[in-house]
């Protein structure tokens, strides 16, 4: 799996220094590239075009229609597969990533849309051997049967303990109410939030 | 989907500009309505032209309401201080719309501008007037989900938009701009109610135009409710809904705007229910009366019947809230 990713960032990197060009490789500054692909007054596609995304902090510049979606081009083209693709219709929280501090559905985002932004999948969230916090919370609690809706709950479970380091019960069950569990492990998914949250459930 | 163009302008005259590329040319906001027809090819787009960073994300202060852009996101609006303080209803649909993912994603253009999610409509496989053909499936089909007011026309849907129903309660106007510069519609009439002329849309915008802002006027001494009765809490629309805007002249009554969500092809306002509570208290009996003057005349298709008890409940329920009776 590391194999693969580094396999797609030296591929993708070589795809970049070719699409920008001398004056963006010049100035250096990756921000300013993104923002003049953005801002091009000219129509892209419907055939592959560039589109450099930043994921987990690393750039990936990828060749790929405007129509792919932010899950397909992380999955398919990006090729980290932790995010999961269940409905592919904004239903069931097992695609949610994280862009620019907020909880997506990346099947309903264009991967286009999203470049310049900062998005965030479960491949990022270890720190080498060392779970992130959450991820050791739902080994804790068991919060799943078959794991397939686990990484977007997780996602969601990180993007609510960013935004309320304390939650209340009602907080969790708001925040994570775009997700469901097939498997129906919903209680011991609440538990792992109220755990990672350092809520004292009694 | 269908492979297609895609274009970002930075501002709305060239977004609007965008909409002329040729082809079948489509907005994009949020994506969490548009992309799901597309990908179900209930329609097929040649460009989308993203409309984000051209229209306003902003809420600000005008005339003593607020001048709310189509860019700002439900999350955003559902959060603004402003607008729970001045428009708690519209604030609270917001906060209810979807999911929170489908919130931090999802506009206020988009929300209003959303297409029907009767289920025909959603499947390739049916054309129905909507879709240009030439029969309503749900008259003979599954209808549980379709209108019991305004469903006399050829299509009985009702209108998916969470905030279409505050927005006409408050007295909201739409603010559309198009090639030959902007208009202002009052939110009652932008919504439109399908004839065999207009069945394709559910409003007045015109292709090549885009809306831009929602205008709430000045609330003065208004009280609001709403109320939202709902199958599931969240990733689904509500079954029926209303928002209630009153003033008071004392402890009677003195205005009141009764709007009935998820039970019409447009927002409905019921002036039965309004003429039920003006010159009366805000008491559970008046909202009683007024809940059953709202349902007066509601022609239930063959399996909607108990819309007419859940369209009372949320009616009572929504006039309690503006006095201040409900926990
Ligand atoms: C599971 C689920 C549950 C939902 N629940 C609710 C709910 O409870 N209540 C509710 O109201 N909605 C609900 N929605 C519907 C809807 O997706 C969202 O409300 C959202 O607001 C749509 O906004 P968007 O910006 O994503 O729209 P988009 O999908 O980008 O656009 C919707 C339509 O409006 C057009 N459009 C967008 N912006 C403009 C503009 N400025 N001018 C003119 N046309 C424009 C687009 O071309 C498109 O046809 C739900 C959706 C899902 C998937
Ligand atoms: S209710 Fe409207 S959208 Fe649904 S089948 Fe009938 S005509 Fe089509
Ligand atoms: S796969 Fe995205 S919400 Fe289900
Ligand atoms: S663990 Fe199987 S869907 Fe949640």
């Amino acid at each position: 799996m590391a194999q693969n990713e580094d396999d797609v960032s030296a591929v993708s990197r070589r795809d970049f220094f070719k699409t920008v060009g001398v004056s963006g490789l010049a100035t250096g500054v990756l921000a300013a590239t993104e923002q003049q692909a953005q801002a091009a007054p000219g129509t892209l596609g419907p055939g592959p075009v560039p589109v450099r995304l930043t994921i987990n902090g690393r750039p990936y510049n990828l060749h790929i229609e405007p129509r792919v979606t932010l899950l397909d081009a992380v999955r398919d083209h990006a090729l980290l597969t932790g995010n999961k693709r269940v409905c592919d219709r904004g239903t069931c929280g097992a695609c949610t990533m994280i862009v620019d501090g907020r909880t997506v559905y990346a099947c309903s985002t264009l991967a286009i849309e999203t470049q310049g932004k900062k998005i965030r999948t479960v491949e990022g969230l270890a720190n080498g051997g060392t779970l992130h916090p959450v991820q050791e919370a739902f080994c804790d609690k068991d919060a799943m049967m078959c794991g397939f809706c686990t990484p977007g709950f997780v996602m969601a479970t990180v993007a609510l303990i960013e935004k309320f380091p304390h939650p209340t019960p009602a907080q969790i069950r708001h925040e994570l109410n775009g997700n469901v569990c097939r498997c129906g492990t919903f209680n011991r998914v609440l538990e792992a939030a109220a755990q990672a949250g350092g809520v004292n459930h009694g | 989907m269908k492979a297609f163009a895609y274009v970002s302008p930075t501002t709305a005259k060239d977004a609007i500009a965008a909409l002329k590329a040729g082809g079948i040319v489509r907005p994009l906001a949020g994506g969490q309505d548009l992309l799901a027809r597309l990908k179900d090819y209930v329609e097929t787009a040649d460009t989308l032209v993203n409309v984000k960073q051209a229209l306003d994300a902003t809420v600000t202060p005008a005339g003593g309401g607020l001048k709310i852009g189509a860019a700002v996101t439900l999350d955003a609006l559902s959060t603004n201080p402003h607008v729970i303080r001045m428009y708690p209803a519209l604030a609270e649909a917001a906060a209810k719309v979807g999911s929170p993912q489908i919130r931090h994603q999802g506009t206020v253009g988009g929300n209003l501008n959303q297409r029907p999610r009767c289920w025909y409509f959603r499947q390739e496989e049916f054309v129905c007037f909507k879709k240009g053909g030439n029969r309503c499936f749900s008259v003979d089909g599954e209808n549980q989900h379709h209108a019991i007011f305004g469903n006399d026309g050829p299509s009985k849907i009702v209108h998916s938009s969470s905030l279409a129903v505050p927005a006409v309660a408050y007295g909201a106007r739409f603010v559309v701009a198009g090639p030959n510069g902007e208009r202002e519609i009052p939110a009652a009439e932008y919504f439109t109610l399908p004839t065999m002329q207009n069945v394709k849309k559910e409003n007045v915008l015109g292709d090549d135009e885009l809306l831009t802002h929602v205008i709430l006027p000045a609330p003065g001494h208004i009280r609001s409710g709403h109320y939202e009765v709902r199958f599931k809490e969240s990733r689904d629309w509500p079954m029926a809904f209303a928002t209630v805007v009153v003033t008071m002249n004392g402890a009677n009554v003195a205005s009141a705007r009764v709007v009935l969500g998820a039970v019409a092809p447009t927002p409905w306002r019921s002036e039965a229910a309004e003429r039920a509570l003006v010159g009366k208290p805000l008491t559970q009996a008046t909202a009683e009366a007024a809940a059953a003057a709202a349902v007066e005349g509601a022609k239930p298709m063959s399996q909607n019947a108990y819309k007419i008890q859940i369209t009372k409940t949320a009616v009572v329920r929504a006039i309690l809230e503006a006095a201040g009776k409900r926990a």
